[in-house]
């Protein structure tokens, strides 16, 4: 399983390191009551998927790297969602003077 | 095991050591300005891991766009809204982290089964090494062009839409601008480009 990988680093170590950075992600995003924290764990899961692409696109796509270019749009995508995200946090900052996330339910019905 | 090899093997282990910790730091630490800084070293480690794998430019360009922006912008957007305030006890919310903790391991186990067990198409064709920014230049000025003009329209309207968000609606009311010697005053108050008045 190991042997057949190019350098001294296989696939599933980039893999593994990527899998633990998305569930730290995950936990952070669920467990958060900071609004800040939520946009950071959203960073961290992000990253992690980049790590994912980049590492296939290395080991398994290396002629084409049609994954830098996958993690080049994903690095698009989520400096526009910081943008829109912290935007939307500063309104609701301004609004309800907490950034406590139990503390909005602005769209219960 | 010649010495390229193990500096490339102990280069990786510092890095996802780093990433590791970091990002349980991020999570876990109390101060929200330490894990925002934290998050930075996070970024700057993920990007190291981006040159181990022969990927110069998205190294530079995570560099750029994660630590020069969007770690920059998640710290100002700290001290906008830091108040220091006293949150609310929850009731259940040691067992909600304990619950949320055990989903959060079983997704870990499960992705580490699915990485180690499965069959990668390995060797894949070799790596075209330092090259690798000239494809993905012909990659988004031939086939990937439409994505790349999407990807400039998308941030054109993140970056209208986080205006028009976090703006502040200032309201004048109509003697102050009837009022032609408090000029000087007015310009003072910085009136909006846009108020909800001049829209009706």
């Amino acid at each position: 399983m190991l042997e057949n990988s190019i350098g001294p680093v296989p696939l599933q170590a980039y893999l593994i390191v990527a899998a633990f950075l998305f569930c730290t992600g995950v936990w952070g995003l669920i467990n958060s009551r900071n609004a800040v924290r939520v946009l950071m764990s959203i960073e961290l899961m992000l990253n992690a998927v980049n790590i994912n692409l980049m590492s296939f696109s290395s080991y398994i796509d290396g002629a084409i790297i049609r994954g830098q270019v996958f993690s080049i749009f994903v690095i698009t995508v989520a400096a526009a969602e910081a943008a829109v995200g912290l935007a939307i946090l500063l309104s609701l900052y301004r609004n309800r003077v907490t950034i406590d996330m139990e503390s909005f339910n602005l769209l219960k019905w | 095991m010649n010495i390229a090899y193990s500096t490339e093997l102990i280069c990786f282990l510092i890095l996802s050591s780093v990433i590791v910790s970091g990002s349980l730091a991020v999570v876990l630490l109390e101060n929200i300005v330490y894990s925002a800084f934290i998050l930075g070293g996070v970024f700057m480690a993920v990007a190291g891991l981006y040159l181990l794998l022969n990927a110069s430019f998205v190294a530079a360009a995570q560099i750029l766009v994660y630590v020069g922006a969007v770690n920059v912008l998640i710290l100002f957007a700290i001290m906008l809204v830091n108040n220091k305030e006293k949150l609310k006890p929850i009731e259940g919310l040691k067992t909600r982290k304990l619950i949320s903790g055990g989903v959060c391991g079983g997704l870990l186990i499960l992705l580490l089964r699915v990485s180690i067990t499965t069959k990668w198409n390995l060797p894949g064709p070799s790596s075209i090494g330092e090259e690798a920014t000239e494809r993905i230049g012909e990659h988004l000025f031939t086939d990937y062009l439409l994505p790349f003009e999407l990807a400039s329209i998308l941030l054109l309207m993140a970056m209208i839409g986080a205006i028009v968000l976090a703006r502040r609606d200032v309201l004048i009311s109509i003697d102050d601008i009837n009022d032609l010697k408090n000029q000087k005053s007015l310009s003072d108050k910085k009136i909006p480009l846009l108020s909800e008045k001049s829209l009706k």
